[in-house]
């Protein structure tokens, strides 16, 4: 902490900077180490699946092979380039936050906002698929090769519960922008004070890396082991 | 007649607790140690449900055939395990104690993020809510380790409620960690160093670490649990594919270094107190910093000595019982270094030293027969056997419940400007010590001998010592009960204590007013010297 005076730095301070805080500089780095810790606790979050995915894997590898030729390619390969896209804007819209530029801000996450509803509508099409073909878990399920049935069950469990996370993940990220254009709409960011885009930011690339792990190990493995 | 009574001290001066007297003061507080507190209450009512299960358990014990119906039976150890394990031990010195030190032991106004802190506090009520919808509804035989396919599909009891209690208050275990990590980065005063850090610091570090890459780990889990148990999907199902094995991995991937979060913290308050009471510097203060992060690093590492029966791989088996041998190291280090510190010192017997005393004492005895267990070959004699409760018992109510309430007597001043009767207090300290060991040190004995965990009933050659384990349970209750009784009068009617009481070393005691300012600090804080300078001695070099 730097030497300043207790009521000066409560009272005195400008509106964006907490009480508890000696300086923005202070402030802004303790958001970021914060988000990074909140990131990696996602990491460990979905690690948990992806340790239980590897386990099956490599228990049934023949049945894994077998399913992702069930999943839709296209759709999969056309939500990677959407969000991969996303990505994109939402990187321009913190240089714009950066640089201070409130419309290119708000068309930006606009964009991004766009983007993330187009996979989440893409992603239902997709579920939407699979409920038809009886590939849900659970009482109802069906699969056309028998002495896989279990197996390829376990499979479109952790499908399910793997790429429904990473939805979960989406939709909370869409609200979190709504929130941020509203913010920008009411001019609350400046080039001086743009943190909240920049950590919900962070928190977008971290959802989309996700998907780029996922889309491999659920849509392609069958293509490589025939 | 004239006689003129000295007027009674009607001005105090602000501090955190009278500035506000509102409820909306406290339920919307952003204050570290308001939500301290506000944790303090909740973990001490979740302690007092956990206890009376302990209570029906013992109780049942008392006869060979037991007292209750199997069922219910089951019901109360699982009850007091995810009660205990959940929602008193990991949240204890951490959302109490740690939160309200750590700000002002590093000299800073608050935790990084205070609303963060509040929310932790209000998803940690959540989660209760549902434990106790659990127990209200019925409860849940599973065992707070939620074993599958039990859990997953046998089970007829409220397995979901439960499993949604853990997975909320695992939340607020995550944003606690979070905020101490970023608060010890990014928070410190002028002049306070990483080696200045008080030893309670670095503990909380350590800790906060466990729970930031641990917990997310039980949570995900959860989720497969109870997605399994609504779509029998056979995830963990050996009967449809699936790998019960998986389940337990996963679980203990978290519950092992968990217990590391259940101990680290009381390590942390036992080299606080032992400071105090030998009027000496710690020992070996580097050695004592870095073995907390050491257990918390190789802690990740040994969650499948849980698995040695299990069918786990041999060569795994081994691995993990080697590094299972490898945490005895730092924590031996701690023992040594405090047994060190009170070597030549001025020792004094206040309450808190006391327990201090206990916690190195049954903590040694818990450390020590870990590594029993940690021996393949005898696990398999000693797995799932009393042996393993009176293990964990010693390190977590030995160790953690007595650091937590040496803590408690320890800092009772600074949180509420009161001294506690030191008489009564010395009597429940012994109490509970007597209470403690006369409960937990026949488990041992009928482990050994082969008295399984979990059964409501048993054989006749084994009363005489559950007998014993009752009766010490008794004592122990009376031991806690003090404790809550004169505290609660202490903190109304309790003589006033001056700023530092004990007069102790570090940033709580020295340079912020008891009880503290909203803020901590009446003067921005400046660190000079290294921590626990007892001796008073100008530092020379570093560490």
């Amino acid at each position: 902490m730097a030497d300043t005076d207790l009521s000066v730095a409560a009272h005195a301070a400008p509106t964006t900077l907490k009480h508890h805080f000696d300086d923005r500089e202070q402030q802004l780095e303790s958001s970021t180490l914060g988000m990074w810790v909140f990131l990696l606790t996602e990491i460990m979050f979905f690690g948990g699946m992806f340790g239980a995915y590897t386990v099956y894997r490599n228990l049934y590898p023949a049945a894994f092979a077998s399913t992702s030729h069930y999943m839709n390619v296209t759709l999969g390969a056309t939500n990677t380039a959407v969000l991969i896209f996303s990505s994109l804007t939402m990187a321009l819209a913190v240089r714009s936050a950066q640089l201070g530029q409130k419309r290119a801000l708000i068309s930006f996450l606009t964009f991004t906002l766009i983007l993330g509803l187009v996979f989440l509508s893409i992603k239902y099409v997709e579920y939407h698929e699979k409920w038809v073909d009886h590939h849900i878990p659970g009482p109802g399920f069906h699969y056309a090769e028998p002495q896989y049935f279990h197996q390829a069950q376990i499979l479109f469990f952790l499908y399910f519960a793997m790429t429904g996370l990473h939805a979960l993940h989406m939709i909370v990220g869409a609200g979190l922008i709504i929130t941020l254009i509203a913010m920008a709409a009411r001019n609350r960011f400046s080039s001086g004070w743009y943190t909240p885009v920049e950590m919900i930011g962070l928190y977008w690339h971290f959802v989309d890396i996700v998907w780029i792990f996922l889309f491999p190990l659920l849509y392609l493995i069958g293509r490589t082991m025939r | 007649m004239s006689t003129t009574l000295p007027l009674p001290e009607t001005t105090e001066r602000p501090n955190y607790l009278n500035v506000d007297y509102s409820w909306k003061s406290w339920l919307f507080t952003t204050d570290h140690k308001r939500i301290a507190l506000l944790y303090l209450f909740s973990i001490t009512a979740f302690f007092l449900v956990g206890a009376v299960f302990a209570g029906l358990m013992r109780l049942n014990l008392l006869f060979p055939d037991g007292l209750f119906e199997h069922d219910t039976y089951n019901k109360f150890f699982t009850m007091h395990g995810v009660i205990m394990v959940f929602f008193f031990l990991v949240p204890s010195i951490p959302a109490t104690l740690g939160n309200f030190l750590l700000p002002i032991m590093i000299g800073a106004r608050d935790l990084a993020f205070p609303r963060i802190n509040l929310l932790s506090w209000y998803i940690y009520i959540a989660g209760g809510v549902f434990a106790v919808l659990a127990i209200v509804k019925g409860g849940v035989d599973t065992g707070w380790t939620f074993y599958a396919p039990f859990s997953t599909t046998y089970s007829n009891t409220h397995v979901i409620l439960a499993a949604i209690g853990v997975f909320i208050s695992g939340f607020s275990s995550i944003l606690t960690g979070l905020n101490f990590i970023v608060t010890v980065h990014k928070m410190r005063a002028p002049g306070m160093t990483w080696s200045r850090l008080p030893l309670f610091v670095w503990a909380h570090y350590a800790t906060s670490l466990i729970q930031v890459l641990g917990t997310p780990v039980v949570a995900i889990t959860i989720v497969l649990l109870m997605l399994e148990r609504i779509l029998h999907a056979g995830i963990f199902d050996p009967n449809l594919g699936g790998d019960p094995v998986l389940f337990q991995h996963l679980f203990w991937f978290y519950s092992h270094p968990a217990v590391y979060i259940m101990i680290l913290p009381g390590m942390g308050v036992v080299s606080e107190i032992i400071a105090c009471y030998s009027r000496k510097g710690i020992f070996g203060y580097g050695f004592v910093a870095f073995s907390s992060v050491a257990i918390a690093v190789l802690g990740f590492m040994v969650w499948g000595h849980h698995l040695f029966v299990a069918g786990q791989s041999m060569y795994a088996s081994m691995v993990f019982s080697f590094i299972s041998f490898l945490v005895a190291v730092p924590s031996a280090i701690k023992v040594f270094n405090w047994t060190a510190t009170m070597y030549k010192g001025s020792i004094t017997f206040d309450t808190p030293m006391l327990y201090a005393l206990g916690f190195i004492g049954l903590f040694t005895i818990g450390g020590l027969t870990g590594l029993f267990l940690a021996t393949m070959a005898i696990d398999v004699h000693l797995t799932d056997t009393y042996f393993v409760i009176a293990h964990f018992h010693y390190v977590m109510v030995g160790g953690m419940v007595l650091a937590f309430l040496g803590g408690i007597h320890f800092w009772f001043p600074k949180m509420t400007g009161r001294l506690y009767p030191e008489m009564w207090a010395r009597l429940a300290a012994a109490i509970i010590f007597v209470g403690f060991n006369l409960t937990f040190f026949p488990q041992f004995i009928l482990g050994y001998l082969g008295m399984p965990r979990r059964y409501a009933t048993y054989a006749q050659e084994f009363q005489v010592l559950h007998v014993l384990s009752t009766a010490g349970a008794s004592i122990l209750g009376v031991g806690y009960l003090l404790p809550l009784i004169y505290l609660t009068w202490a903190w109304r009617k309790g003589e006033r204590s001056p700023q530092n009481p004990w007069q102790a070393k570090g940033l709580e005691w020295e340079q912020s007013p008891t009880p503290p300012p909203t803020f901590n600090f009446d003067v921005p804080p400046v660190v000079t010297e290294r921590p626990y300078n007892y001796s008073e001695e100008v530092e020379v070099g570093g560490y």
